[in-house]
């Protein structure tokens, strides 16, 4: 236990992986030589095995994350603050009835008293704010996910080129399993994939690329009142394409023009096996 | 709790709504969101280690999260959870003020001197490795010395960006560090020998 103390930090300092090449190769040549800074090192190792235990480190309680997701979203006002796992963005389709906004705003408002209420409110919203079948805040959604996937370096979880690598990534993660053919003879180079949430869920995305432009392709169950035939749409200057297949419902969002993604689209699905 | 805040999204609905000021805003929030939110369980750990106490750690991890929030644009892309740890270690030392200093160390010599384990050398080894008894243990290190071990060893900081959190050069992270881990040896493992028997 009585380390030379005039090595005694560099010790711990080769025990946490800080020091350079020269002391390094010092302090190992010593080590072989002197028994006691040896079990030194082996004290401080052994104490970092039952340090490491994530047991030890305390989880922030729900209660507390709640807290502070209502409290972010009241700092960012006037803004309400993205919402990554919460209710559609205000719609842009104007209020038809002035009542069927303040019911909306109410609704929307669950969200923030309780995250339990999210699912429930991003329902009722899109069922009070848009009625139609076609034009659902889910569009919204995938385009804002897509932007963000841009945004802040966060375009994959799992950044690979090989398919073999990421279909099983999804595995455990997603209690579906999308394809992930490999289109790079084709233009189409797979960039990774990812998990994000829309409506509440899980999905899949899987990011390739097209020349510069990135595809975010997004995959999940294809719900009961999903239409069952494709279309093409143009959102803010992106380019939607929607399919679904063996029970999938697929999304592809990108800025390339419609053409191309829709190029994409029959590429994707000649060579998707399932 | 948030009662302000339930009636702050009608002016979502009110307001102008596709102004680039907006814009802006709303992609710096879910920009914070996305780096800073994923640290909160890092936060809320050495919270507690500090305050040793769960109400207060929650105050200042939220207290941390605000703060952090309003000075995002001065986060410069380097460690993000390191620049946030070094706020919630702020607003720890804003919560306890200036006595502290003197208060806790008196505690802490107290609990050095003390140690609430030290009965039955038997119910010490099956006792050891429990979490809550670590945890106890790790609560009794000198506050300069626990938040040390805490960031080396769960949070696995680097020391530059202990020194940065904790405001002292990286000669002072080490040889707290090295004292931490002495102390933590003479109140964990009294026989070297004989606990990493117990241990396998």
């Amino acid at each position: 236990m009585s380390a030379c103390p005039d090595k005694l930090l560099l010790i711990h300092g080769l025990a946490d992986g800080e020091l350079d090449a020269a002391n390094t190769l010092a302090i190992e040549a010593h080590l072989k030589t002197c028994a006691d800074c040896r079990a030194e090192l082996a004290l401080i190792e052994a104490m970092r095995e039952v340090l490491r235990d994530d047991a030890l480190t305390h989880r922030a309680p729900q209660a507390l994350r709640n807290r502070i997701d209502a409290a972010l979203d009241a700092a960012a006002t006037p803004t309400s603050s993205a919402p990554r796992r919460s209710a559609p963005p205000p719609p842009r389709a104007p209020y038809a009835l002035a009542g069927g906004g303040a019911i909306a705003a109410h609704v929307w408002n669950g969200r923030w008293a309780s995250g339990a209420m999210v699912g429930i409110a991003a329902s009722l919203a899109l069922m009070i704010a848009m009625p139609q079948l076609t034009h659902t805040g889910t569009e919204d959604q995938l385009v804002q996910s897509h932007i963000r996937s841009l945004m802040v370096g966060h375009l994959t979880d799992i950044p690979t080129s090989n398919r073999h690598v990421v279909k099983p990534w999804f595995n455990g993660k997603i209690d579906f399993a999308p394809p992930v053919p490999e289109l790079a003879d084709e233009g189409f180079p797979l960039v990774g994939g990812r998990l994000d949430y829309i409506d509440d869920h899980a999905v899949a995305a899987i990011v390739y690329r097209r020349r510069l432009h990135t595809i975010n392709l997004f995959v999940r169950p294809a719900g009961t009142l999903s239409l069952p035939f494709g279309e093409t749409r143009r959102l803010e200057g992106y380019s939607l394409v929607r399919w679904t297949k063996g029970g999938l419902e697929y999304w592809a969002v990108s800025d390339l023009d419609p053409g191309e993604l829709q190029l994409f689209h029959t590429t994707f699905v000649a060579r998707a096996v399932p | 709790m948030s009662g302000r805040s339930l009636f702050r999204p009608h002016l979502v609905f009110s307001a102008r709504r596709d102004g680039r000021a907006d814009e802006a805003a709303r992609d710096r929030a879910e920009q914070f969101r996305q780096i800073m939110l994923p640290h909160m369980d890092a936060a809320y750990s050495l919270a507690r280690y500090l305050t040793r106490d769960a109400t207060a750690a929650e105050d200042i991890v939220q207290d941390a999260f605000l703060r952090a929030f309003r000075g995002f644009d001065t986060w410069r892309g380097d460690n993000s959870k390191a620049w946030l740890l070094a706020i919630v270690r702020n607003c720890f030392l804003n919560s306890v003020g200036p006595n502290r200093a003197v208060a806790m160390t008196e505690a802490d010599m107290v609990a050095l001197a003390d140690p609430a384990d030290a009965q039955n050398p038997e119910t010490i080894v099956a006792g050891r490795r429990e979490a809550a008894m670590l945890r106890h243990t790790i609560e009794q290190l000198p506050e300069p010395f626990r938040e040390a071990i805490v960031l080396r060893e769960m949070e696995e900081l680097a020391y530059k960006d202990i020194a940065a959190i904790t405001n002292v050069p990286i000669g002072t992270v080490m040889s707290r560090l090295a004292r931490a881990r002495q102390m933590l040896g003479q109140m964990l493992m009294p026989e070297p020998g004989a606990s990493r028997e117990a241990r396998s």
